[in-house]
């Protein structure tokens, strides 16, 4: 699904080299958890796949379905079929959620010359998949982000990758700013997207949000690099010892 | 240096004979008056304080024969039901304005020659009183010159908005005056848009008595025209003003607002959003003078320039002593899509009450480029994504117009008017 070989990225603005050589290997169908101390470059990484300006990849390349992705634009790569769950949800007043979301379920498809969703089909969709997140109409009229919690920005996050159907998820720590029950509800809404056809990267600091969303592949990110992949049992050994050992051990 | 033709209103234009001699004496008297304020004044100069950001010689001395341009808002609020009056060129388009329960409709151009009317003691006396402290001579001139307008009695609670649709083939240089009467607790809505002249000096008085509801929503466009308006407002106890303007063209925009704020318990709000693209000078000036006690007064301005175009905001508001308990708000904020705009802002607060709340704050920013990417990310274009990010920049100043029905209409017209571009 989506392939990184020996990417090298660098912060636009200053001399400041991020992501030192990352390789992974993301099968369809699989959930992939990255793990890693502050600052390892595992947003860095996030941002650099779905196309955020102000990084510069100075090596290496990323490849989804085999097609080159770092010279296409935000959009394109989004109508490709990549997702990025922001950690922050950006707040939009004035522009309704629903506007939001039928304006970038049709952009998609346009992208990707698809006829798009009338306005009763969309609303129809739109609302089955609202409910099992228990997204109410209410929330579905309200200005994007605009007052939602920590919690309802996540199950907003959600929603829109429910709407989008893409293949490859990045979800950038979605866990910050959940309290138990939104976890639940967040992790129950990417578990139902789960399929043999779409891949997951979950970025988490923590080992409790993959309590909920099961990985398959566990990746421990440092310095800007891969430094150890392993299965589930990973993401408890770091859980119970920190980074510290494992730093040292490649050290 | 400004030529000496501009230091003098030209006196043959404001003893226009056959317009003074068809007058009524209540309206030859009001425009005797104007005429000798005007004459007093002289006009405007590039030097004057009022006049730091908006070239006045750029209307005085403006092309008044170029060629008509497309309006945008033609069919907008055609959806509503509506009170209609159409002018084209300057003049009322119908031998008789149409009637409607609660409120009377009458032309200036047949009032005018009457001996005795009700708009005596409103025509020309609103905008002599707004001549203080800042002298505001082009309309002086107005209310001297014009030859038509729409003088409206409004006694009840009219159903419909009354909306004045203006048309120009783009030769014309208009000089309306529109009157607005609203008895005590009677309302009423007034929509204008479209385009009066190729050049337009604009002037609309209004008087809300103690209780009363007025809204006024106001729609700019055409992009070869010179536009001056002037609102010249008074506001009784427990009543309600609310306007709003949207200017999506022109080369030149000058919108003023005056309002005085008489009784206790009043509220106003002066709300505007703009599109300047290019060739395209836009000015707010406000003044509100609060001199009654509780009363709440908005200004919410949001301008969105490219292509070198200007925006301008001047904002003031008095609070005079006495005016206790005054709840004073004004932002002006500009988004800057590129380099070569800019936007000048003169925000001023002047306060005798000891116990008063007001806030002010003005802005200049461009695209927040977090919240473009969020946009991008989820497929969006760059341009639709802009289009949306403008959307939710003038959203604040939209939200001001009361009737959310037509706060829709505004918000899809300058969808379709960004799609467009």
């Amino acid at each position: 699904m989506l392939n990184i070989k020996n990417l090298h990225v660098k912060l636009e603005e200053e001399d400041k080299q991020i992501l030192k050589g990352v390789n992974l290997s993301l099968e369809p169908g699989k959930v992939h958890a990255i793990m890693g101390p502050n600052g390892s470059g595992k947003s860095t990484l996030s941002y650099v796949l779905s196309g955020k300006g102000g990084y510069e990849v100075t090596e290496g390349a990323a490849q989804l379905e085999g097609v080159d992705i770092l010279d296409m634009e935000a959009e394109e790569r989004a109508a490709a079929g990549l997702f990025l769950a922001f950690q922050y949800p950006v707040e939009i007043p004035g522009v309704g959620n629903m506007t939001f979301l039928r304006t970038a379920v049709n952009a998609q498809r346009k992208l990707r010359s698809e006829e798009e969703m009338s306005a009763g089909e969309f609303l129809k969709v739109v609302r089955a998949k609202a409910k099992d997140l228990k997204i109410d109409a209410e929330m579905l009229k309200r200005s994007v982000n605009v007052g939602f919690s920590g919690g309802e920005k996540k199950r907003n996050e959600i929603l829109q990758m429910a709407m989008l159907e893409p293949k490859m998820c990045i979800l950038d720590e979605t866990d910050s700013g959940l309290d138990v029950d939104a976890m639940k509800l967040v992790s129950q809404g990417v578990n139902a997207l789960r399929d043999e056809n779409r891949t997951f990267l979950v970025i988490t600091h923590y080992q409790r949000l993959l309590d909920h969303i099961k990985p398959d592949v566990v990746h421990i990110m440092a310095n800007g690099r891969i430094i150890k992949t392993g299965g589930p049992e990973l993401a408890l050994e770091v859980e119970q010892n920190g980074y510290a050992d494992l730093l040292e051990e490649i050290a | 240096m400004a030529a000496p033709s501009q230091q003098k209103v030209n006196t043959r234009a404001l003893c226009d004979a056959p317009l003074i001699e068809s007058s009524g004496v209540w309206s030859k008297e009001a425009r005797m008056m104007a005429s000798a304020r005007a004459q007093a004044s002289g006009l405007p100069q590039r030097r004057d304080e009022y006049w730091k950001y908006t070239r006045p010689d750029a209307f005085v001395h403006a092309d008044v024969t170029l060629q008509a341009s497309q309006r945008s808002s033609l069919g907008l609020f055609d959806q509503r039901a509506t009170i209609s009056v159409a002018f084209e060129d300057g003049q009322i388009q119908a031998a008789a304005l149409p009637s409607a329960a609660h409120c009377t409709l009458e032309s200036l151009s047949s009032a005018s020659g009457l001996d005795l009317h009700w708009a005596r003691d409103i025509y020309g006396h609103l905008e002599a009183a707004g001549q203080k402290p800042v002298q505001r001579s082009l309309a002086a001139v107005n209310t001297a010159v014009a030859r038509e307008g729409l003088l409206v009695n409004v006694t009840g609670a009219v159903a419909a908005p009354i909306h004045i649709q203006a048309t120009s083939s783009g030769q014309s240089d208009s000089t309306i005056h529109h009157v607005i009467k609203v008895a005590p607790g009677a309302e009423v809505t007034v929509i204008e848009t479209g385009q009066y002249g190729a050049r337009s000096n604009i002037v609309l008085e209004v008087d809300v008595a103690d209780g009363g509801r007025f809204q006024h929503i106001r729609v700019q466009d055409g992009n070869e025209r010179h536009m001056l308006t002037h609102i010249f407002g008074k506001i009784g106890a427990e009543a309600v003003f609310k306007t709003f303007t949207l200017t999506a063209g022109g080369q030149l925009t000058r919108n003023e607002c005056v309002l005085q704020l008489l009784g206790d318990d009043a509220s106003v709000s002066v709300a505007g959003a703009c599109l300047g693209d290019g060739d395209f000078h836009h000015d707010d000036t406000v003044f509100i003078t609060h001199d009654a006690v509780n009363c709440e007064s908005r200004q919410v301005f949001k301008k969105v320039l490219r292509n070198g175009a200007v925006g301008v905001f001047q904002g003031k508001i008095l609070v005079k002593a006495g005016a206790q308990k005054t709840d004073g708000y004004q932002i002006s904020q500009s988004l800057l899509l590129d380099d070569d705009s800019q936007f000048l802002a003169k925000p001023e607060l002047e306060i005798y009450a000891d116990d008063v709340a007001c806030s002010h704050g003005s802005t200049s920013g461009a695209i927040d480029v977090q919240a473009l990417f969020y946009l991008r990310s989820r497929g969006v274009p760059e341009a639709k994504a802009i289009d949306l990010l403008t959307l939710s920049f003038v959203a604040e100043a939209i939200e001001e117009i009361e009737d959310s029905d037509l706060a829709q209409d505004i918000l899809d017209h300058l969808t379709n008017t960004m799609s467009a571009q």
